[in-house]
Formats: C-alpha cells, structure tokens, sequence
C-alpha cells in the first residue's frame, strides 16, 4: 500500500504563508509564557508550591455543596471536576496552604462534616513547599537550556551550523506551539507537561533531521542545481516517511488519550498537538529557514565575485 | 544461511533468554526454591504513582540543631559554675553560635576564663569586657564545628528516621539524604499516610520537668527560669480537645536520650493503653534522685513542649522503669512507643514536599495505561502490517523485540516503571517502527529505480544507516538531559525513554535486518512483499 506516488509540492516556496502561520502560533506561545512568569496562566503547584488533593465520593456531590462545605471549614481552595467517577480536585494556592502534612486530613473532614454518612476517599495528595517550587522551575529552565545547547552543537558538528539554526529555530517553534496549545485550552502547566515538552523536542528534532540528511545527500550528489530545488526534492522524497512516522506516533498517543486515564490525560494531549507540529515544522519552518541562511550566505558571496544568484 | 548472520541471530537470542530470565520474577507471583539461588529475582520497580505511596522531602533545621548543643554547653556550664561556687548572674546562648556568662566580678570572670579554656578548646573564647559594673565572656563555635555539627545532625536524623520506619513496617521504604539539608523518604504502597507522616515529622524530644506550683499560668508574668506549656485533653466519646495549661521548670531534670526501651502496655485497671518506659543506669539512679527528692510534687512529662501527663509523685521511684499515660488509643501509644525507642531527631524537621497517590488510584493508573499501551501497540502493528505487508509484519516483530528487551534491561538494572514511563513505552513503539519506515521508503525508492530485492534492501539499510543515528543520538541527548534534571515521575520516564532509545538502535538495525536477510540471502527472490 502507499498513500502518496512521487510528490512534487513546492514546499519552501509556500514559506511566506508558512512563516505567517509560525509567527502567530509563536507569539501565542510567548504570551502564554509571559503569562506564566505573571502567575496569570493557570499553573500547576509543582512550580507555585502548594495543595493539591483529589477526592472521590461514593455519590455525586455538586460542586456548589462542595464549596459551601470548604467555605465552612475555612478553607479557599480552587476546585475542578474530574470527568470521570464523582471526583473533585480541591487545589489551594501557596498563599492558603494548610501545615504539610496536614491537607489530607483536614480537606475530606471538610466534606464530611457538610454532609454526614458522605464516604470520601483521598485518591492522592501533593504538597509543595515554596523553595521546592523555585527549585524545580530553575531545574527546568537549565535543562531545557542544555538539551538545546547539546542539540545546537551535535547538528552543527554533523551538518553545518545554519542547520543546527533551523533545527533550533523549529523546535522552539513547536515548544511554543505547545505551550500556545496549552494556554488557549486553559490546561495547568506541570512537570508533567515540561516532560512532554522536552520529549517533543527530541521527537521533532529527529523529524527534522531526516530531512536535512537527505538535503545534505542530494547536496552532494548535485552541486550546481538550484538551491531551492534541491531543497524541495529532499523534502518531497521523505514526505512518505514523515507522514508515516507521525501517524504511527499520533496512533500509539492517541490511544494514551483515550485510553490512558485522568493522570496523563493532559500530558497525551500536549504530545498529540506536538506530534502534529513537530511534523509540520520540519517541513514548513525548518528547511525554510536554512534555505533562507544558505541563500543569504551565497549572497553575500555572490556580491563579492559578482557572479549572479542562482535560487 | 547468509554470512556474518549466525552471530547476529545468536546476540538477539542471547538477549530474548537474557530478558525472558529479567522478566520471569515481574510474571510469576511465585518462584520455585531453585531459581532463587542464582537467578535474578527482582521484579520491575513500580513508581509510587503506580502502587500508590508517599513520597516525602524533609529539611532539617539544622540550625536549630547546633542551638541545642549550645543550650547544653549552657547547661553544663552552670552547673560547672555553681558546684564550683564560681558566682554568675546568667549564662545563656545568643544569636546561633555564642553562649555568653555574665558575672559580678573581674576575679571570677578570670577563673571562668581559665575553666572555660580547659574544658571547652574546640571553643574560641572571646575576651571579657565590662558593661555596668558586670564583666562577660562568650565562648563562639568555631564556623568548621558548625558545619560539621549540622552535617551529622542530617545523618543523625537520616538514621533516626530509618529506626522509625523500620519499626513502623514498611516494605522496600527508600531513606535517601538530597543535597545539603534535605532527606527523601518513599514509602510505596503505604495504607495510612497521615499516621507514617505524623510518625516521621515528630521531632519527639523527651523531657521530665517539675511543675512550679503557686504560679498562675493565665496570670501574667511567669519567672524567668519556668516556662507555660499546655496538656491536652481529648474526650474520647465527643472527640472534643481542650489544653490546660501548665507552669513547669525550663529545666529538664531527665531526658529522652537515657531511655532503653519503650513499649505498649494496657492498664488492667482501666482498659486503657500506655507506654512503659526503661532508662539506662544514669537515667534510673537520676530518676531515683529526683522521685526521692520531690514526694508530693507534680512531675511534667513533656514531649515536643506538649505536656502528656503531669503526674504527683507518690512514692520514690528505683529499678528505672516508669510509665507515660494520657488517652491515648493503641495506635497513638503505639507511635508514641516507636519514637521514643527510635530516639529523638537532633533537629525538627519540615515536610517541604508530600506527594501521596492513594492505592487505587495507583492501580486505576497502570490498569489504564497498560491497556493504553496494549491499544497502542495493536493499532500499529495493523497499521504496519497494512502499509508494509510482510515487510511491516519484519518490522513489528522489530518492535516487539524492543518492548520486550526494554522491559528486560529495566528489570536487570532495577529502573522504576512510572506512568509517564508506561507513556514513554507507548510513544516507543510508535517510534521505533521510525527507523524501518526509513529503511523501507528507502528501499521502495530502490525498487522504484529497478533494482533488485536484494540490492535494494542493501541500500536501503546502507543509505538509511547514518539518518538512523543522527536522530537516536539527537532524541537520546534531550532524553539524557531529562534524565539528569528530572526528578520523580519525570525520571522514570527518562529512564524509559533512553533505554528505548538505545535498544532501538540495536534492534532497528540489526534485528530486522537479520530476518530479511534470511529470507532473501539467495538472490532468487524476484518480488519483495514491502
């Protein structure tokens, strides 16, 4: 079976459509950032520090009755329905924090107390002190900052730096895509999504490398074609496996969607979207913007001999 | 059979006996005697989030603990001074690293000096000076004393909590110190978190004191050398609390470090439980002293500064044994029991990170995900076997291989399986079919150019050889990264994720590459099934 015959789409040719598209989605996700670092995204307690504890009940309790009940307590706490099974997620930020230790005991009394005979079990708690908070966010922040110095080098080592350009450019394209993604959805940033983030960035690096090694091939093989075609050709002849390779992907992370349960729910969606744009990337904004560095380079050369550009 | 294909099958074999070995112990729930002996019998580590648990981060304060070696040199030092009728107005520890003696006179404060410099070297001594006709010395800890102080109060406490856990029954707890003040405990699959946390957060320094009678402790103003604590009172049947409080001697006369044992009792008067308690030699022969002493007094048996009974001595007490009632259920005196016997933390310690997954909620969550992960893997190897035909049905076997090989090397290398690393393995199999889509399209292109099967299936693997690296090695550095910044759950899934990643390249290139040359290492094949 095969999906496509020989392709001839001019890929970097749509670039100025593609890098408007890229510009928005990327100024989305600087938002979402900004946001973020204001406290004004909905952030998880991993980075704020503070109470998170999951309940469930043996009955449906309305979310109104469960305010009331905590209100009583003397408790302010955000809350969040869980789809599934009549369970509630009471969360209080840093500010409100009860004694460590002591919110598993305290909360679901809360409810017992509004409503006597209510079996209430505490399906996890966490709670994080502020100075782990700062520490993990640091924590992040460097590894992020290395896995891509790490990436910038390796390409830069096996290609050219101006592919190691591209590759980075693109993959910060799709880190912000996803956090865009997240944002827009009013999903709470976690370590969990952190994880997701660095997992796409490995993955949509590997995408992106399978183009520029075949762009390096058919360099190689074809000194004095246009640069431009080269570029499409490389990126038409591994269309096949790009294609294939996501739907793979897409098909094992969508059934960790579906199937995967309430913990990770959010973490399988963050990879669905960056499987999606990650795949997009590579093609769209990755060989794009090398093609752009190659030709400015050429130029600037070209200017010095005074041959005419060839693109 | 092709050449160089006989090692190659034997290094895949080796490798399916090797992890079929790694996996029997996670498989079976029961061993039979002679696997034991040599064979591996660890199963897969499940992360807390999978078998539910509590993970906890603790800080000691550790300045808190060279305070308390402070207050002792302050203690001793008084007690030094007066059996040696050397008169003094007060001695007591300032800021975090001093204890200061202010005395009447020049004379006694040089005959301090020369005691002080005897018995306290590891001191520095700052000289005296006079301040309104009182003269004062200060003896300061010296920075290196410090930080040596605090860095077994982390150890001491490490210790003290593992007593305690081990006494409380937990299995496969993980007590682990992290960085420079902090101690990780895990305990997986615990059923009643809040009682092991209380147990293990409790500082349990032990104190007897005398109570000062014929002071109010609403009325204002206790005595300089007297402190108010409270006793609390629960009502067993309303379950209501109500704290008396109580003016009792800042000084302990006995404390909790002299202390042998500790067990539950149950008074046969009353029905009620308690905790008996052994003292060592000094503590008996000082609790003597002190029972004989005070006949008709009250005595304050005070822990964490709560009072737990504050009873009138009736009779001198000899032999070293005694008992701490106050309504206590059995759990509660239980606890009580373990911590006295594990000793007290040389410092208190905070709970800065608790993260508690309920049991069901563990098992809801790898229930999930394995059925996810089983979704997964079918809706691939279909996909596969449609697109690629029997090529697709090489490459999932390739796939099958890995998943069964990671799952081997995590239980060889003791890896903790995490949810996010059940994810990590799902996202595998959809990746690790990568490198065969890479080789195959290029062997399509191949045929396309009219080669033949067996030519095109070296080149395909030939040109694809050097893609496949450059993409393991980029996804194995973010992978790697994760890894080392990664804490938790996190961690697991880096673990996953390498692992797969490395084996990957391992079966991509070479476990596949075997079969289809098995079959096509004649030559004679005219049409390949791709």
């Amino acid at each position: 079976m095969e999906f496509l015959g020989k392709t001839t789409i001019d890929f970097v040719g749509k670039r100025n459509i593609s890098f408007v598209i890229s510009a928005v989605i990327s100024i989305i996700g600087i938002i979402a950032i900004v946001q973020m670092s204001r406290g004004a995204a909905n952030m998880g307690i991993d980075f704020t520090g503070g109470t998170s504890v999951q309940l469930k009940f043996d009955k449906p309790f309305a979310l109104a009755d469960a305010r009331k009940a905590l209100h009583a307590a003397g408790i302010e706490a955000e809350l969040q329905e869980v789809k599934e099974g009549n369970k509630l997620l009471v969360k209080l930020p840093r500010k409100n924090a009860l004694a460590v230790g002591k919110a598993a005991e305290l909360v679901p009394a809360a409810f017992v107390k509004a409503q006597p005979g209510l079996q209430v079990t505490v399906d996890s708690t966490t709670e994080i002190g502020p100075s782990i908070g700062e520490k993990l966010r640091k924590d992040t922040i460097i590894a992020v900052a290395i896995s891509m110095l790490g990436i910038i080098c390796y390409i830069a080592w096996r290609f050219d730096f101006k592919f190691g350009v591209g590759a980075v450019v693109a993959t910060l394209h799709d880190v912000l895509a996803m956090f865009a993604a997240y944002y827009v959805t009013g999903r709470e940033f976690n370590l969990l999504f952190i994880t997701a983030v660095l997992t796409i960035a490995g993955y949509s690096l590997t995408d992106t490398v399978v183009i520029f090694d075949r762009i390096r091939e058919n360099l190689h093989k074809d000194l004095k074609g246009s640069l431009h075609k080269i570029f499409n050709n490389s990126i038409n002849e591994t269309l096949s496996r790009s294609i294939i390779t996501s739907l793979t992907t897409f098909l094992a992370a969508i059934s960790l969607f579906v199937w995967g349960g309430e913990v990770i729910h959010d973490f399988s969606f963050a990879l669905l979207v960056g499987i999606g744009v990650a795949t997009y990337s590579s093609v769209f904004v990755a060989s794009p913007v090398v093609l752009l560095l190659e030709q400015r380079a050429m130029n600037k050369q070209d200017a010095g001999t005074g041959q005419p550009v060839k693109a | 059979m092709p050449k160089g294909a006989g090692w190659r099958i034997a290094l895949i074999a080796a490798f399916i006996v090797l992890s079929c070995i790694y996996l029997v112990p996670t498989l079976t729930p029961k061993l039979p005697d002679w696997w034991k002996g040599m064979l591996p019998k660890d199963k897969i580590h499940l992360g807390l989030d999978l078998q539910g648990g509590t993970h906890l981060v603790l800080e000691v304060e550790t300045t808190k603990a060279v305070e308390g070696t402070l207050d002792l040199v302050a203690t001793d030092l008084e007690d030094t001074l007066n059996s040696k009728n050397l008169r003094f107005k007060r001695i007591s520890r300032t800021g975090s690293d001093k204890v200061a003696i202010v005395m009447y006179e020049k004379d006694t404060a040089a005959a301090v000096q020369k005691l002080v410099k005897e018995k306290y070297r590891d001191y520095e001594i700052i000289p005296t000076v006079e301040e309104g006709g009182m003269v004062g010395i200060a003896l300061r800890m010296k920075e290196q004393d410090i930080q040596d102080r605090k860095d077994k109060a982390v150890a001491q406490a490490l210790e003290t909590i593992r007593n305690r856990i081990d006494q409380f029954g937990v299995s496969e707890p993980v007590i682990a110190r992290q960085g420079v003040n902090q101690i990780v405990v895990q305990l997986p699959g615990i059923k009643d978190p809040q009682r092991a946390i209380a147990l293990i957060g409790r500082t349990a320094r032990l104190e007897f004191k005398m109570v000062k009678e014929g002071v109010s402790p609403t009325g204002g103003a206790v005595p300089e050398d007297s402190e108010v604590l409270f006793e609390k009172h629960t009502d067993p049947a309303t379950g209501a609390t109500s704290e008396t409080p109580l003016v009792v001697y800042k000084k302990a006369l006995i404390t909790g470090d002299l202390l042998t044992d500790a067990q539950v009792r149950i008074d046969s008067q009353f029905n009620q439980p308690y905790v008996g308690i052994e003292f060592n030699s000094l503590g008996a022969r000082l609790f003597d002293q002190v029972t004989a002493a005070n006949v008709g007094k009250r005595f304050a048996i005070v822990l964490d500064s709560n009072v737990y009974s504050a009873p009138v001595i009736r009779e001198r007490i000899s032999g070293g044994s005694a008992q701490i009632s106050g309504n206590f259920t059995e759990k509660t005196a239980s606890d009580l029991a373990i911590v006295l016997r594990a000793g007290a933390l040389p410092a208190p310690v905070k709970i800065i990170q608790n993260v508690t997954v309920g049991a069901s909620l563990g098992k809801d969550s790898i229930d999930k995900g394995l059925m996810a992960g089983a979704i997964g893997v079918v809706l691939v190897i279909a996909f596969m076997a449609i697109y690629y035909k029997l090529s697709g049905m090489v490459a999932n076997l390739g796939m099958v291989l890995n998943i069964l090989y990671l799952m081997g090397a995590m239980s060889a290398l003791g890896a903790t399986l995490t949810l996010p690393g059940i994810a990590a393995i799902v996202l595998l199999v959809g990746m690790s079919v990568d490198s065969n889509v890479i080789i195959f399209e290029r062997i399509r292109e191949e045929l396309r150019l009219g080669k033949s099967p067996k030519s095109a299936l070296e080149a395909g693997y030939d040109k694809a050889f050097l893609t496949i690296m450059d993409s393991h090695v980029t996804a194995l550095i973010t992978a790697a990264v994760l890894f080392q910044f990664g804490t938790g759950p996190v961690k697991g899934f880096a673990v996953s994720l390498s692992l797969g990643i490395m084996i990957n390249l391992f079966t991509s290139l070479m476990g596949t590459k075997v079969i289809f040359d098995l079959f096509l290492h004649k030559g004679n094949v005219k049409k390949m099934s791709i």
